[in-house]
């Protein structure tokens, strides 16, 4: 038997790139809402992501690292044409895994500085990256319409992580906070609907590829209940924190999972345009890969490994499972 | 230099990666400490109370330090592309599987029992935290012998083969166990020790200069008084042999440590010179008749090969040569100290004032020697990435020389920033904590946030 090593190798990167989405996703989007809660409620806020944030930022490492080990090629041309946005990413993240640490150790107006610099850090990554998707979506083509539409999808996924920060608050926290975390998640929803809308209407025009492999028969048939089954979780969404707000409803997981649900499809749609390519129009996956023997000898590393891996991640999810308490070292 | 790339990319990577081993150094060492510590209280049971407080203490200094080398580590994993694609185009293959292995087997593993070991304490049964504790102690070790067999295999490449310009892998065994592996990461591993070793005996120190009775400060300053004092010859054991297997292998790294610019027999030890580049002499030199090959040969006759033998390809003396006797002043000043140190606890119990200021002003002393001495390694490979196969130029990006520097200089700013914000507030924590004022934590759950029971 031949296994086909770059295929494999590629959907375990897009796999590791949408668990970071996800993950890191409400992480990033908890940083995001902070300003817009009360002093007194940060510290628990924070709490509810304190033991997952490190973990979670380890498949962006996870991601990257394939697309070094398997496409090394690829690698390098996509990360030299991401230069700035990447080094302000970099920049954001540094900043606020610092801050992160520090809010807790300072005190006084120290803490609200960092506070802050949390806040500001994660919306920094939230940006860069829906930039950077922008720039590899387009082929890092350049001109003003390209710019216009990295702004565009910026500001879309910003709302998306926002959403799946409210969401994910709304399982974390109790009476007035969790009030709080419904309607940003109402409007929060808003805003990704609108995004997810735009990006899409917008993409075709931003690649002429892309509009044929969308527009042409027989493809559109089978792709078309992609918009439709986000449209029905985006609508499932608002009308279950509605639900939620009135009291009629009690389980709190189903916005967050119908927004994941949303991060899938809207992430299985993003690779079916994009394949075969990793550099659009320019190298295609089996152009960028690797030695089979360097992928092997990976893959039999990652058979092993990642079993423990997601088992000890679920380990850590159940520890820290129900409401946020506030975080102790356990003096 | 702000229109020539290569340039540029090097110091933004040498910042980078500068900044980052600062934390590595002190978390690979300090995360055994814990485990140490956290071992004993749960067999001394309430016998424990005083190391409970230490071990408070430190588990701040490690979660603050070990967030900030996690982060300055993800830049680093994007800077391989950014900066130098042209490295993972030729020696992909090499480097990939091994940043690879890192990830799988390590950085999951410690990012996730990090949360249990530091929140998991009233959460998880006590064999649970124990184990946790190990495996993040365990996992930061394991990231530094991957990252240490891919830097030593880039200065003593070996099992692979080269097919059109591109390096494949013909022995993992012999890529991850080449010839400098097992002393670099010997020494650098004990390299830590002595780093988290200084900064436990300076920080406290720190505090009993504030307060001289405060039992925690005391029992944490002899521990890191006593692993200094066993360390510090070990490391310069340890630094003898990896210098002399660099002499098998690199000889030009040796000739630029030594300064010799001339292939001879006995050859003087130059303890100090101003190395003369552009005549390719030694101005100023105070040396010891035949003690280099004395060192490096144990013959005091012996033949040692001097740069002109590398002409175009050694790397600059005058840094590697700098930065090699400030690593062993700061490796003889840790010996000197440590001992001074025991003795004197052993002797009289305290430590007069005179010496706590000297280990308060030296408790950051192990990131000069880390420094130092990877200036020497790094510069010393020079003009090659992979030594003799790969130069730094030929893997250099060409992204404009203006778009690094930009982002060269948001780095610095922000490294800056987080260098003075990390020492001032490990100084403020350890500061508070002698005095019994109630830390942040403590503060947060007084607000009635959490219950108060321990």
């Amino acid at each position: 038997m031949t296994l086909d090593l770059p295929f494999i190798f590629l959907v375990l990167m897009a796999l590791a790139i949408l668990a970071y989405v996800v993950l890191d996703g409400f992480d990033l989007g908890v940083g995001i809402l902070l300003p817009f809660a009360g002093r007194g409620d940060h510290d628990i806020m924070v709490a509810s992501i304190g033991p997952f944030w490190d973990a979670n930022e380890t498949w962006l490492v996870m991601g990257v690292g394939i697309l070094l080990v398997a496409f090394p090629l690829a690698h390098g041309i996509i990360l030299s044409a991401l230069y700035i946005p990447v080094a302000l990413m970099l920049t954001a993240l540094v900043v606020r895994g610092v801050a992160y640490e520090l809010r807790t150790k300072a005190a006084g107006w120290h803490k609200e500085l960092w506070n802050w610099l949390f806040s500001l850090g994660s919306l920094g990554m939230a940006l860069a990256q829906g930039f950077m998707l922008a720039r590899v979506i387009t082929g890092f083509a350049h001109g003003g319409w390209q710019w216009a539409f990295g702004l565009l999808v910026a500001l879309g996924l910003t709302g998306g992580y926002a959403l799946l920060g409210a969401t994910w608050l709304v399982i974390k926290m109790e009476n007035e906070l969790r009030r709080r975390a419904l309607r940003w998640s109402r409007a929060a929803v808003m805003l990704t609907a609108i995004g997810v809308a735009a990006i899409s209407l917008a993409t075709p025009f931003a690649s002429a590829r892309i509009m044929d492999k969308w527009f042409s028969i027989p493809q559109i048939l089978w792709l078309s209940p992609l918009p439709v089954l986000t449209a029905a979780a985006l609508a499932g969404i608002w009308v279950f924190v509605a639900r939620l707000q009135r009291g009629l409803s009690s389980r709190e997981w189903v916005p967050f999972v119908l927004t994941v649900w949303v991060f899938v499809l809207s992430f299985l749609g993003l690779g079916y345009s994009l394949y075969p390519y990793l550099v659009v129009d320019t190298m295609t996956f089996r152009e960028a890969a690797a030695s089979d023997a360097s992928l092997l000898f990976v893959f039999i590393g990652a058979v092993i490994v990642l079993p423990f891996i997601i088992g000890y991640t679920m380990f850590s999810y159940r520890v820290f499972w129900g409401k946020a308490k506030a975080l102790s070292y356990g003096e | 230099m702000f229109d020539d790339p290569v340039l540029l990319s090097r110091v933004q990577f040498g910042l980078n990666i500068g900044f980052h081993i600062l934390f590595p150094s002190v978390t690979i060492a300090l995360a055994w400490v814990l485990f140490y510590l956290r071992m004993r209280i749960t067999f001394l049971g309430d016998a424990a109370s005083v190391l409970r407080r230490s071990y408070y203490l430190w588990i701040r200094i490690f979660a603050l330090s070990f967030a900030v080398g996690v982060v300055s580590g993800v830049v680093m994993s994007f800077q391989f592309g950014t900066n130098w694609p042209g490295f993972m185009n030729k020696a992909g293959n090499i480097a990939g599987p091994l940043l690879a292995y890192e990830v799988l087997t390590a950085f999951f593993l410690e990012a996730t029992f990090l949360a249990v070991m530091l929140y998991g304490r009233e959460r998880v049964p006590n064999w649970l935290h124990l184990t946790g504790t190990f495996f993040v102690a365990f996992g930061t070790t394991l990231s530094a012998f991957w990252i240490l067999a891919l830097n030593s295999w880039m200065h003593t490449p070996q099992g692979f083969i080269i097919d059109d310009g591109v390096f494949h892998a013909a022995d993992w065994w012999a890529i991850i166990f080449n010839p400098s592996q097992p002393y670099r990461l010997a020494h650098m591993l004990i390299a830590s020790g002595l780093t988290a070793a200084f900064l436990i005996a300076g920080v406290s120190a720190l505090q009993l200069l504030r307060n001289r009775d405060h039992q925690p400060a005391r029992g944490m300053l002899r521990l890191g008084v006593v692993m200094a004092a066993v360390l510090a010859p070990v490391q310069i054991f340890v630094g003898d042999l990896h210098g002399l297997n660099t002499l098998e292998h690199q000889p030009a790294k040796i000739a630029a440590i030594e300064a010799i610019w001339q292939t001879e027999e006995a050859v003087p030890l130059v303890l100090f010179a101003v190395p003369n580049e552009k005549e390719r002499r030694n101005d100023y030199a105070i040396s010891i008749p035949k003690g280099a090959s004395l060192i490096l040969k144990h013959d005091p006759q012996a033949r040692l090969p001097g740069l002109n033998e590398f002409e175009g390809r050694h790397p600059p003396v005058a840094p590697v040569f700098y930065a090699f006797r400030l690593m062993v002043g700061v490796g003889v000043l840790m010996l000197a100290l440590s001992w001074w140190a025991a003795f004197t606890l052993w002797r009289r119990g305290v430590m007069p004032r005179r010496m706590l200021l000297t280990f308060s002003g030296t408790t950051f002393i192990g990131w000069v020697g880390v420094l130092a001495g990877w200036i020497v390694t790094e510069v010393g490979r020079q003009p090659y990435l992979v030594y003799n196969l790969l130069t730094v130029a030929e893997a250099a990006s060409d992204v404009p020389a203006g778009s690094i520097a930009l982002s060269l200089f948001g780095y610095a700013v922000v490294y800056v920033v987080l260098l003075i914000a990390y020492i001032l507030v490990l100084t403020q924590m350890a500061l508070k904590e002698t005095t019994g004022e109630p830390q942040a934590q403590d503060v947060l759950r007084a607000g009635g946030l959490a219950p108060a029971e321990t």
